[in-house]
């Protein structure tokens, strides 16, 4: 059985039919990415995967659960976690506090040790504990955004566009990362634009071109596709 | 001594405004819309306390938590009944609703309880007498000062410490990102109102102490001016409420000492203009860029 299973999935934006008919499946312990273009409905597709979205019709299947009714603030304890877009860390917030909100759910006892697991992840983070985030860089803030995700011991980290807006040293930073938490066991579901670096990292591959999936594979497969190549690779 | 007393006032106003204040501050920073029910909400406290403790004979520390709780409900229906389903709203919906409800609130005093003033009776009376009777600080005053000091601090711990403190603040910044923690945006937002409005009923309490006419339209000024003292100090900021309430007292009670009686409340909105044109985000307003 699938971790996650997305069943054919509509989703409109009042009479936009934004995502027409998605299915696709994440195992555990896999790393899979949707790649596409700017508009394709990646995020919508995360989106409603995390509850903020509903599904007009299809379903979203959480370790054999239809999470169809489960209010967005409910999902999280379902073991979904995101690193949204833009990363929407809470600016006028200290780094610390912003890993306590990502614990929001979890029990008082666990956040001390869950901090530590983060602080030791990301060194950055730590000697900036006490900083208001929105005084952070871009790399570190989305180093909190995915901290702030893991305290909540996601079974399932999404990530939307980790590299967006950041510096190419950065960038490659980030993608080492992902390459760390999956070593270390962590099933993640990555939404990129950046298909070269995502397909780098990822077990398998789904692309999306406006509302549906029109390729999957594993992340060598479609590296070496001419399809996409030609899309998204500049080749 | 004069100089003295005005301040006392002036401080002892600026209390009750801030106070009130602090509802129109947390939930503009936690719901971004104007309450301008927040002014009725004291009426209806005084008017509970007032029922209370005169027709009932209650202890007036029995009458202040009874309005408490009846502000405390009113507060959350009011949100739950007229503001949720608007969330989604453009904000003049909800400006001109909550301005409705306001007037809803107003005339339903006027039914239930009439349009004729009543006499408040202060919950304490009596007071100090210093230098030879040159200084006179009523007990009502300094109750005031005190309520003022003691709820900024709870609530500064409160919001700075507590973990539901910590939400609303995630809420007020990133509605949907909170929701991705696992915050219940919903409850977090009645919560707020519960909040500002038990404030609220304690503010109508003291107000009614210190200033004793009871009626239908007695929050409806005090209301606008605290919604002044909130922008005055930076609405959103609990600090900037306590501050522009302070100020806003003392400015208001100087200007009716020693300029005139007539001209206090301009010159109050005087002073409001030229903060806002010097800082526009208040005195205490924060503006937080967005890095890439």
């Amino acid at each position: 059985m699938a971790l996650l299973q997305v069943n054919d999935i509509h989703v409109y934006y009042g009479s936009i039919h934004a995502v027409k008919g998605v299915s696709f499946e994440v195992n555990q312990g896999e790393v899979v990415t949707l790649i596409g273009a700017n508009g394709a409905g990646k995020s919508t597709v995360l989106n409603t995967v995390s509850g903020l979205l509903h599904p007009r019709m299809g379903s979203v299947e959480f370790e054999g659960h239809d999470l169809k009714g489960v209010a967005p603030h409910k999902v999280v304890s379902h073991g979904l976690a995101q690193v949204p877009e833009g990363r929407r860390i809470f600016l006028q917030m200290s780094v610390e506090e912003n890993l306590e909100m990502g614990a929001f759910t979890q029990d008082r006892s666990t956040i001390a040790p869950g901090i530590a697991d983060v602080y030791e992840r990301f060194p950055r983070l730590k000697e900036r504990r006490r900083q208001i985030a929105g005084t952070l860089s871009g790399g570190e803030q989305q180093m909190l955004a995915m901290g702030r995700a893991l305290m909540s011991k996601p079974k399932l980290l999404m990530l939307d566009e980790p590299s967006m807006g950041l510096a190419p040293i950065l960038v490659e930073q980030i993608f080492d990362i992902i390459k760390e938490l999956h070593a270390a066991g962590t099933t993640i579901l990555l939404v990129e634009q950046n298909a070269q670096a995502a397909l780098a990292v990822a077990d398998r591959a789904y692309v999306m071109e406006t509302g549906t999936i029109t390729l999957s594979g594993t992340g060598a497969e479609l590296m070496a596709s001419d399809q996409v190549q030609k899309a998204y690779l500049g080749g | 001594m004069s100089f003295l007393n005005n301040v006392i006032t002036g401080i002892s106003l600026g209390s009750i405004y801030a106070i009130i204040a602090l509802g129109y501050t947390m939930v503009y920073g936690i719901a971004k819309m104007l309450n301008f029910a927040h002014g009725d909400v004291i009426m209806v406290g005084a008017y509970v306390c007032f029922f209370a403790t005169g027709s009932f004979g209650l202890h007036p520390v029995v009458g202040v938590l009874l309005a408490m709780v009846v502000c405390t409900v009113l507060g959350v229906v009011i949100e739950g009944l007229a503001y949720k389903p608007l969330r989604q709203a453009p904000s003049l919906a909800v400006l001109i609703t909550a301005i409705g409800i306001s007037w809803f609130l107003q005339n339903s005093a006027q039914i239930l309880w009439g349009a004729a003033p009543k006499v408040f009776t202060p919950v304490v009376s009596g007071g100090l007498s210093l230098f030879g009777g040159q200084l006179n600080i009523s007990y009502v005053t300094i109750l005031t000062v005190v309520s003022c000091l003691v709820i900024m601090a709870v609530l500064s711990a409160f919001i700075g410490k507590g973990k539901m403190g910590k939400a609303m603040r995630a809420c007020s910044e990133d509605k949907g990102a909170a929701q991705l923690m696992g915050i219940n945006v919903n409850s977090t937002i009645s919560m707020t109102f519960a909040i500002g409005s038990a404030l609220a009923a304690i503010a109508g309490v003291l107000m009614c102490s210190a200033y004793p006419t009871l009626m239908p339209t007695t929050g409806s000024l005090p209301g606008i001016k605290a919604f002044t003292a909130a922008v005055f100090g930076g609405i959103g900021s609990v600090p900037g409420a306590f501050v522009g309430g302070l100020l806003l007292g003392i400015i208001e009670i100087f200007a009716k000492a020693y300029i005139s009686t007539d001209l206090s409340d301009a010159i109050v909105f005087l002073a409001l203009i030229v903060v806002l044109l010097v800082k526009p985000s208040g005195l205490l307003g924060k503006y937080v860029p967005e890095k890439v």
